[in-house]
Formats: C-alpha cells, sequence, structure tokens
C-alpha cells in the first residue's frame, strides 16, 4: 500500500526526535543570549541567526524541505525573491519617516525641519 | 447515468511535478502565508527603524509564558510529524495519539496566550498604547488565529475526517501530512515571532 517501508519510518522517527531535543536546546539558547549584553546590532544578528537555525529544522525535517521535488523549491525560491523585494523596498522608504533626523537614518536636508521653516 | 469523474493525483504523485494536488496546493498557499507575514515583520522593522523609542520586549511582555508556548508548540509539531509517521507505518491507534497530543497543545497554547494577553489588557496595556504594543498584538493575534485555524483542521482530521482511513488510507495520510506543513509553517512562525517580539533589545527608553 504505502512505499515507504517500516524500517525506513522507525529511522525517520529517531530523526524527529533528535531535532525536537535540538530545537529545545535552541530554545534554552536563544532566552539565555538574550540577557547578555552586546549591543543591539550584534543581539539582534545573533537573535536571527539562531531563529534561522531552529526554523532551518522544522522546514528541513518537519516539512522533509531536505528531500523534497524541484517544484516545490521552486515556488519557495519565487516566494523567497518576493518576500525579500517586499521586505527591502519598504524598508527602503524609512528616510521618509519623521522623528529621527541623525545617524544611518538620517533625513535627507532638503526634508529637514530648520531648512522648511526657513523657506516660509 | 451516473459517472463519476474521478479528479486524479490525489493519492499519487502526478509524474511531471512529483506532488499530489494537496500537496503543490498547500504549498502555494503557504507561498502566500509567507508574504502575509512577511509584510507583518517589514513593517516590524519599519516602524523600529523610524521610531526614537523603541521598547525592549522582556521588560514589558512575559518572556517564561512566551518560552513555555515556544515549548508547546514545537512539541505539537513532532507529534504532528509522529502523526503522519504512524499512519506511514499503518498504525491507526498510535495516529490517533499523536493527532490528540496535537491538539491538546493547540489548546494549551491557546489557554498560556489568553493568560498573557489578560494580563496585558488588565494593565493598560492595549495596542493603542504604543507602536510596540501595536505591532506586539497585531503580530501575535494573527499568529494565534492561525493556531485556531490549525486546530479546526486537525480536529476535523482526528474526529469525521478520520473515517477517510477506511476507505482511501492513502488519500488521508496525504492530508495529515499536508495538514503537518501548515502546522509545522505556524511553528515555524512563533520561532521567529518570539524572538523578535519578546527578546530583542529596546532602543531610547
Amino acid at each position: 500500500m504505502s512505499a515507504t517501508s517500516h524500517p525506513d519510518i522507525q529511522k525517520k522517527v529517531s530523526v524527529y526526535w533528535k531535532v525536537f531535543w535540538a530545537l529545545l536546546v535552541a530554545t534554552v539558547i536563544t532566552v539565555a543570549i538574550a540577557n547578555v549584553h552586546m549591543g543591539i546590532l550584534l543581539g539582534i544578528v545573533v537573535a536571527l541567526i539562531v531563529a534561522l537555525v531552529k526554523g532551518s529544522l522544522v522546514a528541513g525535517y518537519f516539512m522533509h524541505l531536505f528531500h523534497e521535488v524541484r517544484w516545490v523549491y521552486g515556488i519557495l525560491a519565487l516566494t523567497a525573491f518576493f518576500f525579500v523585494a517586499m521586505i527591502v523596498l519598504i524598508v527602503w522608504t524609512h528616510a521618509d519617516q519623521q522623528g529621527h533626523n541623525s545617524g544611518a537614518f538620517a533625513v535627507p536636508a532638503r526634508h529637514a525641519e530648520p531648512a522648511a521653516a526657513k523657506e516660509h | 447515468m451516473s459517472a463519476e469523474i474521478a479528479i486524479p493525483y490525489n493519492d499519487t504523485e502526478r509524474p511531471d511535478t512529483g506532488l499530489y494536488n494537496a500537496k503543490l496546493g498547500v504549498w502555494l498557499f503557504l507561498a502566500s502565508e509567507v508574504m502575509l507575514f512577511g509584510a507583518l515583520f517589514s513593517s516590524y522593522i519599519l516602524l523600529r527603524v523610524a521610531s526614537d523609542r523603541w521598547e525592549h520586549g522582556a521588560d514589558i511582555l512575559n518572556v517564561p509564558l512566551a518560552t513555555l508556548n515556544t515549548v508547546v508548540l514545537i512539541a505539537s509539531s513532532v507529534t504532528m510529524v509522529l502523526s503522519w509517521a504512524a499512519l506511514k507505518a499503518h498504525n491507526f491507534a498510535r495516529y490517533r495519539r499523536c493527532m490528540g497530543l496535537t491538539f491538546l497543545a493547540g489548546v494549551i497554547f491557546l489557554i498560556v496566550k489568553y493568560i498573557e494577553y489578560s494580563g496585558k489588557l488588565g494593565h493598560g496595556l492595549v495596542p493603542a498604547t504604543s507602536t510596540f504594543m501595536a505591532i506586539y498584538f497585531t503580530m501575535t493575534g494573527l499568529h494565534a488565529l492561525h493556531v485556531i485555524g490549525g486546530m479546526i483542521v486537525n480536529g476535523y482530521l482526528l474526529g469525521p475526517g478520520a473515517k477517510m482511513w477506511q476507505t482511501e488510507p492513502r488519500r488521508f495520510t496525504n492530508r495529515v501530512e499536508v495538514a503537518g506543513l501548515y502546522w509545522h509553517f505556524v511553528d515555524l512562525v512563533w520561532i521567529f515571532l518570539f524572538p523578535t517580539l519578546y527578546l530583542l533589545p529596546g532602543k531610547g527608553m
């Protein structure tokens, strides 16, 4: 009835349990590193890397993405492209946001308030 | 004449794609889900970089409860994939146990979420309190709706939908597999939501 034999399933089940324990350990790491003061940027990067590792374990093993067919990879490649495009396009609009005018997110001079006040 | 037209590739893979219908459909659906949550994550980034002040989630949110919910969802992902593996091994009793545990984990997740939300609302922390609280309620609320949606499907496959195991076992196994794909995706979203909202450092506070 099924192409998959019982020993194959047994092997898969033991892998699923290993992934489960790995995810639990990664969750402890996620919470632990949040209590280490390493600065905003490094804190975000490290938290994202741990989340990416956990996400890859879930997608790769539980969603069987490590052994999928080309059509699924194709759908995901298109999704990844549009996902990145959407994030980038929206984030690029930050310069038009009000409320900050320094550092990497400085509002261009022509939009700055003192210059606008001089014009009037 | 009552000729029934059988829809092909319900339980077998289509030779050219290597996928049965439901699997192709659910992956396309998940692609649209990635864009839905992606839009909210990019909104989070934009609101955060454009703000002078941003709360440190751990200062106002309940990290122990959220950690508990992370463990609950991870455990439910394992029981979900084990329920599919049980069907592959033709063990229907084990399927029912594993799927029952998956459903139970969904209930626990929602109870914990209810306790968490009540705590926030009880302290006057509502979406209008700050931009951070607005995006917190939007993202976790949408995620909780997805958990409810998954529980409806899992509940059907555990209850009335399980009759299909007697008549079309392969098709039923496929249904459990694609319901699992969705459930793991919901887990995946939470894996990113948890550090983003609860743990990332704030600024200007």
